[in-house]
């Protein structure tokens, strides 16, 4: 009997880093804290990690199910700057209206992004970075420029409410990482997704709505931004379209591929996204603390990008 | 006096001996073909003389002299230079930039003298025939004129020997004609060609001499002009001459029972796909085992791709059951029970960086799953289920299939198509690239899927392989059914003589 | 032996041969002049409508305006034609606006240099990265942005101090005029005129033509791809680090906060101008046309006042979308034809 052609796999650190190397930093980082950082381990500096890392955490969900998908989304900030526009508008047909109003704007953007990408052909970068371009503006053009103040008390509860002591927003966003990962992992759609970016000419032939996937993905994450958007606007308590997510495409990237999730597809980490976006914010935490402006946590962000996405490069095969 | 000449050369790959002790020679002035199966070691061949690969053992010898090219510039700087069968150049640039990039004329002032250089591309192109503006975009043009221009590239950078490797796979037949008086002036010049092709009418009308590979090894090289068109194919496909059929190279029984008048579970009419295929029909009835044999490029993937829906054909029908599906996409195709297994297992089959559950359920998500909630424990069922019956060997189904061994990727793949409860089973290449033991294995399953009445389409370049484990074989060349070999005709030597000739022999030769 | 003649077209008749060089040459013009044509019509629209728009003191704030924007096109252009991207220019062009406030203090000539040194060397580390580790270079670069941002508030003492240009000389090369035109256009209408030669007439200019094209086709060819790539990736971040100079020239002071979002704009106007963001073709023209018109366009917007400026965001946007739609079907129809 011939045995099984199991090949041997020792550990090495080559492809143990990448994998767990973002768990290792974070707690690290913690322990430094514990130790060297004064009124780290209080509540209300944990409480306001949280809290920051939150819209984070949630726009990385989507933009790490895109990257499965070999892909990418620029477009969340405007996204999120969209839907935060679009609160105070609605928010006299109460707060559901108001909700489902920039929800289905997320829809709206996610399907335009998921289009270009699936049927027109685009490369996503390109298809996102019109409504990256244009969304904002359109954002602050709805809005008129102006800052607004959301008074309305069940918007706030979203933004600064408690539940067993526990930040709303916290709350939220855990849920969403448990319902993104219980997607990726146990629906159909999820495991259809990591085979698109897997290998999409072998799914196509395998009979799958590679299309349909792809589109949906797109939709998911752009759904995922404005939820982030609307959460934004509830915690700073006003709507300013041309401040809410700016930027935080490129977090939220960054918290994706410092997790460990490849730029190539067909893997997606949900749990080291959420790592990778507490581990950014530590960093930003862990330097402001100790007199080290943001100047250094940009830079110390630029060295772990290239650090993380160096080490999880595709080995060269074939 | 040899113009370039390998000498006793091996190359081996983890687990392939790509080339075993070949030799090879080609003087100037000389076309000499380059013929063998996919997988003979022609491209390995071809790569040690252009550079990309270097001998592990054996010598190169150029103009004379022992060489070793580290990249495939210095085989170029040289003088050999390589016609690829995808032209390899710059569609988007035009042609005359494309003509002389890298060695662009220039004016007083050291910048390119654009007026110059398009005079110049005009003047050596007329002398191929292109006769287009040399500003167009070269992707704009015909396939037959950038082959053209990449010719007249080579050539002009002083060389010695041409390497064209498969030049006319995509060339229409006046496109043919053209390349081929190029060919008789540079043959006139001293230049030395290797052509690698597998169209036996080309070879004939434009090939000096001729060299096969099989398996790595060297098989023959010779003057063509002695040899008949049906020993070289023997010598390319089979192991030797035989007169009637044989059995036992191959793990497959007998032929397979089938009822002639059963209605077809697969029905092609008319398939026609541009300058690949035409007017392919053929059936297939429930139990029966089809063969589409023919040499590489002769519409057999193309064909299998097509009824999958993977490949645009510009008409013909394809019937499942009497069903018609009118140029089916990938995913009715799989609705209809059409389940394709491609050639190329790694790109277009397995998804390496899944597990083997994953792989197998791929295609049957839907029902392992209520309200788009995947049943793990159903999936089990099916996945234990088939890797038990095709001897899947991993170490659980956990296990990613870009780490089994390539016998297991394919069952992997098999176990896929069959989770599909497919009608009809079209395998290209199913035991390529596998070891003997597995290959044994995926041959006594495909018997056993025709005895549960499935019907199978069956490509493979391995003659034994095909003629034992086809009931019928359709033989193709150039895109167009030469031949059809049913009950006693189904042999090596019929299969070979249809491949060979235009039209299938009447009786055994 | 006269070789059949092949006109560069498939096999068929004389008039689908016409229709299909005729299809060719349309496309190739939509896709080369399609932004200038815009821009003319633009332009005629404004002229018509918005009486202030008519005169030369309106035209010359659209030049001075467009002219850092268009430096950063103009590497952007090139990065793009090989088929890369750069997304540290943002951060360049401020980082660059800094350095050269600060080190106006010792003259002219530091001033240029200073900022030309340093952005011209993350723009080295950048093709390294790029050219030697097969990182993509969406990544490389978006590490370069924040570390160039970080770079720039180190300097600047987390944003808060502005340095004020010292140097008389480089204070007047943005302000001063030659024949009635601002030093910094006469400076960016220079550079594009050099980048245009560089492009179109030099050996380096084909090979990044040819590595947007096909990267392993160029390497067959003997173009030195890593060498290109690296000197595309230096060029942009000079021309970036120049571009901040320049506006720090003109304003009198290091300004930290602008520049977020200016790669992204640089990107669209390089796409709108008809060049191909998958890389191996297109033209600096089209991209003078493409930054024309977003600075016609903002233009325009403040001309009617009551209008929002953020529109100019919407049209940009929805140009791009369109550009690259456009694009992508005009590609098809050249190879279906």
């Amino acid at each position: 009997m011939t045995t099984t052609t199991l090949t041997a796999r020792r550990p090495d650190i080559r492809s143990w880093l990448p994998e767990y190397g973002v768990y290792l930093a974070v707690g690290l980082l913690i322990l430094y804290n514990i130790f060297f950082t004064p009124y780290f381990l209080t509540l209300s500096n944990l409480r306001i990690q949280l809290i920051q890392v939150a819209p984070i955490v949630i726009v990385a969900l989507g933009m790490a199910l895109v990257i499965g998908t070999e892909g990418i989304d620029l477009s969340v900030g405007s996204v999120m700057a969209l839907a935060a526009a679009l609160i105070p508008l609605y928010l006299g047909y109460g707060v559901v209206a108001a909700i489902a109003v920039s929800l289905a704007a997320g829809v709206a953007v996610g399907l335009i992004n998921g289009v270009l990408v699936a049927r027109v052909g685009l490369q996503p970068i390109v298809a996102t970075l019109a409504v990256f371009v244009g969304g904002r503006g359109l954002a602050v053009v709805i809005s008129d420029g102006q800052l607004k103040d959301i008074r309305n008390p069940d918007v706030l509860y979203l933004g600064s409410g408690d539940l067993l002591g526990i930040p709303v927003l916290v709350w939220i966003a855990a849920v969403l990482v448990a319902i993104v990962a219980f997607v990726l992992r146990r629906t159909v759609f999820g495991r259809r997704l990591l085979a698109v970016g897997g290998n999409r000419r072998a799914t196509e032939l395998a009979g799958l709505p590679v299309k349909r996937v792809l589109i949906t993905v797109y939709v998911i994450c752009a759904v995922l931004a404005s939820i982030a958007g609307l959460l934004s606007v509830a915690r700073i308590q006003s709507s300013d379209a041309s401040a809410v997510g700016l930027l935080i495409e490129l977090s939220a990237i960054t918290a994706v591929v410092v997790g460990g999730t490849p730029l190539t597809g067909g893997k997606v980490r949900i749990l080291g996204t959420v790592a990778g976006a507490l581990l950014m914010q530590l960093v930003i935490a862990t330097m402001i603390k100790h007199d080290l402006g943001p100047s250094t946590a940009e830079m110390a962000q630029a060295v772990i990008i290239l650090v993380a996405v160096y080490v999880a490069r595709e080995r060269k095969s074939r | 006096m040899t113009l370039l000449e390998v000498a006793g050369v091996s190359k081996s790959f983890p687990g392939v001996r790509a080339l075993d002790d070949v030799s090879f020679t080609l003087r100037p002035g000389e076309v000499h073909a380059l013929v063998g199966e996919n997988g003979a070691g022609k491209s390995t061949l071809i790569k040690v003389l252009t550079g990309v690969y270097q001998p592990d053992t054996g010598e190169l010898r150029y103009q004379g002299r022992p060489v070793s090219f580290a990249a495939p510039m210095d085989a170029q700087r040289a003088g050999i230079s390589t016609i690829y069968q995808e032209v390899n150049l710059i569609p988007l640039m035009s042609v005359a930039q494309n003509l002389f990039l890298g060695r662009e004329p220039r004016n007083p002032l050291g910048l390119i003298d654009r007026g110059r250089m398009e005079r110049e591309a005009r003047g050596i192109l007329a002398d191929y025939g292109v006769t287009t503006d040399v500003r167009r975009q070269l992707g704009t043009l015909a396939l037959g004129a950038q082959q053209m221009v990449a010719l007249a590239r080579a050539v002009m950078i002083d060389a010695k020997v041409v390497i064209m490797d498969e030049p006319t796979s995509s060339l229409e037949p006046r496109e043919v004609q053209t390349l081929f008086s190029v060919i008789r002036r540079l043959h006139g010049q001293g230049i030395g060609i290797v052509y690698v092709s597998h169209r036996m009418d080309e070879l004939y009308e434009i090939c000096d001499s001729v060299t096969i590979l099989r398996d790595g090894r060297l098989v023959h090289t010779g003057k063509l002009a002695g040899l008949e068109r049906i020993e070289l194919v023997s010598m390319m496909l089979g192991r030797e001459m035989s007169q009637t059929r044989r059995q036992g190279f191959t793990a497959f029984a007998g032929d397979h029972e089938t009822d002639g008048d059963a209605r077809p579970v697969l029905k092609v009419t008319g398939l026609t796909s541009r300058t690949r295929l035409h007017d392919i029909s053929f059936d297939v009835r429930p139990g029966e085992v089809v063969g589409l044999g023919g040499l590489l490029g002769a519409g057999r993937s193309e064909t299998i791709k097509a009824i999958g829906g993977a490949y645009p054909i510009d008409s013909g029908t394809v019937e499942v059951d009497g069903a018609e599906l009118k140029r089916p996409t990938t995913v009715q195709a799989v609705a209809a029970g059409i389940a394709v297994q491609p050639e190329d297992r790694k790109a277009e089959g397995i998804v390496a960086g899944l597990s083997v559950r994953d792989n197998i359920a791929l295609a049957v998500l839907p029902r392992m799953s209520r309200l788009g909630i995947v049943s793990d424990a159903k999936i089990d069922q099916v996945v234990e289920r088939y890797m038990t019956r095709l001897r899947i060997k991993a170490s659980s189904p956990d296990q990613l299939v870009g780490n089994l061994s390539g016998g297991n990727q394919q069952k992997v793949l098999l176990a896929r198509l069959l989770a599909t409860d497919p009608k009809i089973l079209l395998l290209d290449e199913p035991t390529r690239g596998i070891d003997v033991g597995a290959k044994a294995e995926v041959q006594s399953l495909i018997d056993e899927l025709a005895g549960e009445g499935l019907g199978v389409v069956l490509v493979s370049s391995d003659a034994e392989e095909l003629v034992e484990g086809a009931d019928r074989v359709v033989v193709l060349r150039d895109g167009v059914v030469v031949g059809h070999l049913t009950g006693d005709q189904v042999t090596t030597e019929h299969l070979m003589a249809g491949i060979a000739a235009a039209a299938p022999p009447e009786e055994p030769a | 032996m006269t070789p059949a003649l092949l006109d560069g077209s498939p096999a068929m008749s004389a008039t689908d041969v016409a229709r299909s060089e005729r299809t060719d040459r349309i496309v190739g013009v939509v896709q080369r002049q399609g932004a200038l044509a815009v821009l003319v019509t633009v332009v005629v629209f404004a002229l018509a409508v918005f009486p202030d728009f008519r005169s030369l003191d309106n035209a010359g704030t659209i030049l001075v305006a467009a002219a850092p924007p268009m430096l950063i096109a103009l590497g952007m252009t090139f990065v793009i034609v090989t088929g890369g991207i750069d997304l540290s220019v943002g951060s360049l062009y401020v980082l660059g606006g800094v350095l050269a406030a600060w080190a106006s203090r010792y003259g002219l000539v530091a001033a240029v240099l200073v900022p030309l040194a340093v952005c011209g060397l993350i723009g080295l580390v950048n093709g390294l990265l790029i050219a030697y580790t097969r990182m993509a270079p969406f990544i490389v670069t978006l590490a370069a942005l924040l570390g160039a941002r970080g770079l720039m508030r180190a300097i600047s003492d987390e944003g808060s101090t502005t340095f004020v240009v010292q140097s008389d000389a480089f204070g007047t090369l943005g302000t001063g005029s030659l024949l009635g035109v601002g030093n910094q256009v006469w400076l960016a209408v220079v550079l594009v005129l050099i980048g245009m030669l560089v492009l179109a007439r030099t050996g380096f200019g084909q090979s990044v033509y040819a590595i947007g094209g096909s990267e392993d086709a160029s390497a067959l060819m003997g173009v030195s791809v890593r060498r290109t790539k690296i000197l595309v990736y230096v060029l942009s971040g000079l021309l970036a680090g120049l571009a901040g100079a320049v506006n720090a020239a003109k304003l009198g002071s290091g300004v930290t906060v602008l520049g977020a979002g200016m790669e992204l704009d640089a990107i669209a106007a390089v796409v709108i101008g008809g060049t191909l963001l998958t890389g191996g073709a297109g033209s600096i023209a089209g991209t003078v046309a493409g930054v024309l018109l977003l600075g016609v366009i903002q233009n325009m917007i403040n001309q009617v006042g009551d209008l929002n400026s953020n529109w100019q965001q919407v049209i940009s946007g929805t140009f791009l979308a369109v550009v690259v739609v456009v694009q992508t079907v005009l590609n098809r129809l050249r190879r279906i034809s």
